[in-house]
């Protein structure tokens, strides 16, 4: 059976591993605004990039 | 003109006193109050500042090239003595900051006089400065729209003519979007060229501090005194300070000028694009260049955003959400749910963009482009109709600036004004340290009379 992403399901837990209660109240909002990144994120994983590393900054 | 440079010079001749300018700024200020730009004013430390500008100028010294001048920050920025606010009642309840910013103190060092602190987006997240604690801050040419965002204040008081210059802070558009919609100039240089000492950080990727002024030696004078390095910015640059105020009138003859096309051009109202072809006819340019992936850069400077911001305040999310602006909220607790694969993906998008970017730059030295895609919209307006369809309008209105700051090149938003309409911007893009030939290139512009600044 092909599984599919829950967006809440994935709020509520990701949410609870971070120690980060959610309100029921903002609950739903904060669920649409994930599903408006998980949608702008897709242009960019979507993107196939060549070896490339992030510009660090770290200086030891 | 009543621009700062114009301001310092009457001073230092002895024809004004910094004390009088300080009243007069400080009366405007109250007079205007509607517009709601300020969010605290420092009446008596601003008098004591410019008394001691004029007793320096009474015995034979110089205080500098913005003697006397009044200015303001975002009140994202420290001021010793004054709560940093950052837009939030949460952090109202921080005691005093106990030091000035870098730039604030570099501003005070040249003679400036600050005059209080501006309005903002909470946690500069937004581009409307619709703030649910302190108020909107309203556009002054039409009081029924935004100033634009997250530097709103700051924007609204020089558009005003309040005072002459302002400090903001961009990370994907706050100050080029509220320049646009007032009407005046906007400063974003380069990554890492002016310090972020004492600044608030929002997303510490893309960060900017910047200036807003009535006048292209007004951003370039601004500029010159901020430059140079600061070790308690861990990102701002080693290089040497590069002034452009003596540069502005070198002429912009053999640059190569190109107008950014396809997603540049798309997605917009036809007068931002007009506006963007009247600077290129007065320029003389009619080729255009292409961008790459423009629409990925600017999605992946909002994951970037949306990550990094909602880490910084991940406590205050746990501990007291109901506090937060609702405008802001929402975004930052699902920003703190995004998985670290898309955040690195971004970063490592970050690079490739940069360097397709400036092999761009190898044939080009000045890119133009619309700032917003539309006029400032109505305050509380959630929506507008764009190619027929209606969209949400506070994301959209970071269409063309934030796939720009995402690799932190220099860009300066310039006015342009049709009669009877509202004020847009067109951006002068240059390749990263390169704000000299924007200056110059703006100079121009507005010698020629294209670009200018309305107070209303």
């Amino acid at each position: 059976m092909e599984k599919t992403f829950d967006v809440a399901q994935y709020v509520d837990c990701t949410a609870l591993i971070l120690d980060l209660e959610i309100n029921p109240e903002y609950r739903e909002s904060v669920i649409a605004n994930f599903e408006k990144i998980q949608a702008i994120a897709q242009l960019v994983n979507e993107f196939l990039l060549p070896e490339i590393e992030a510009s660090p900054t770290f200086e030891p | 003109m009543n621009d700062a440079v114009s301001i310092a010079a009457a001073i230092q001749e002895g024809r004004l006193s910094a004390v009088e300018v300080a009243q007069t700024a400080l009366k405007r200020i109250a007079e205007r109050q509607e517009l709601n730009c300020f969010t605290a004013i420092t009446d008596d430390s601003a008098l004591q500042d410019a008394q001691q500008i004029d007793d320096a100028i009474a015995s034979g010294n110089n205080p500098g090239s913005l003697a006397g001048v009044p200015f303001a920050v975002k009140n994202l920025y420290d001021v010793a003595g004054i709560t940093t606010l950052a837009g939030a009642k949460i952090n109202a309840e921080n005691p005093p900051a106990s030091q000035d910013a870098t730039a604030v103190a570099k501003l005070k060092q040249a003679g400036a006089v600050l005059v209080g602190t501006l309005n903002m987006d909470e946690y500069a997240y937004g581009f409307v400065t619709e703030n649910a604690h302190y108020g909107a801050t309203h556009n002054p040419h039409d009081f029924n729209r935004v100033a634009g965002g997250s530097s709103g204040g700051s924007a609204a008081a020089v558009a005003a003519n309040l005072i002459p210059f302002t400090l903001g802070t961009d990370t994907n558009g706050s100050i080029r979007v509220p320049a646009a919609f007032c009407g005046i100039f906007g400063l974003k240089p380069t990554y890492g060229r002016l310090s972020r000492a004492g600044v608030a950080l929002f997303s510490s990727s893309l960060d900017h501090v910047g200036s807003f002024a009535r006048s292209v030696r007004d951003i370039a004078t601004v500029f010159d005194v901020l430059q140079g390095y600061d070790d308690r910015d861990p990102v701002c640059t080693q290089r040497l300070p590069e002034l452009c105020l003596s540069q502005l009138n070198s002429g912009i003859e053999n640059l190569r000028i190109a107008i950014a096309g396809d997603y540049f051009t798309k997605g917009a109202e036809p007068e931002a694009i007009a506006a963007v072809q009247q600077v290129a006819q007065a320029l003389d340019v009619t080729n255009y260049i292409t961008i790459p992936e423009a629409h990925r850069a600017r999605a992946a400077a909002f994951i970037i955003t949306s990550c990094e911001g909602a880490n910084l305040h991940m406590e205050k999310l746990r501990s007291r959400p109901q506090d937060f602006d609702f405008a802001t909220r929402d975004r930052f607790l699902a920003g703190a749910l995004i998985p670290s694969h898309w955040y690195i993906q971004a970063q490592r998008f970050r690079r490739w963009f940069r360097d397709r970017v400036r092999e761009i730059f190898q044939s080009v030295d000045i890119i133009l482009a619309p700032t917003t895609p539309c006029f400032a919209p109505l305050i509380g307006q959630k929506t507008m109709i764009l190619d027929g369809k209606e969209i949400l309008i506070r994301p959209h209105l970071g269409l063309f600036t934030q796939p720009l700051s995402f690799i932190g090149l220099p860009v300066l938003s310039v006015p342009i004004y049709r009669p009877g309409s509202l004020p847009l911007g067109v951006q002068l893009i240059a390749a990263p340290y390169n704000e000299a030939l924007i200056l110059r290139v703006a100079n121009v512009l507005e010698t020629k009379g294209i670009i200018s600044t309305h107070t209303s």
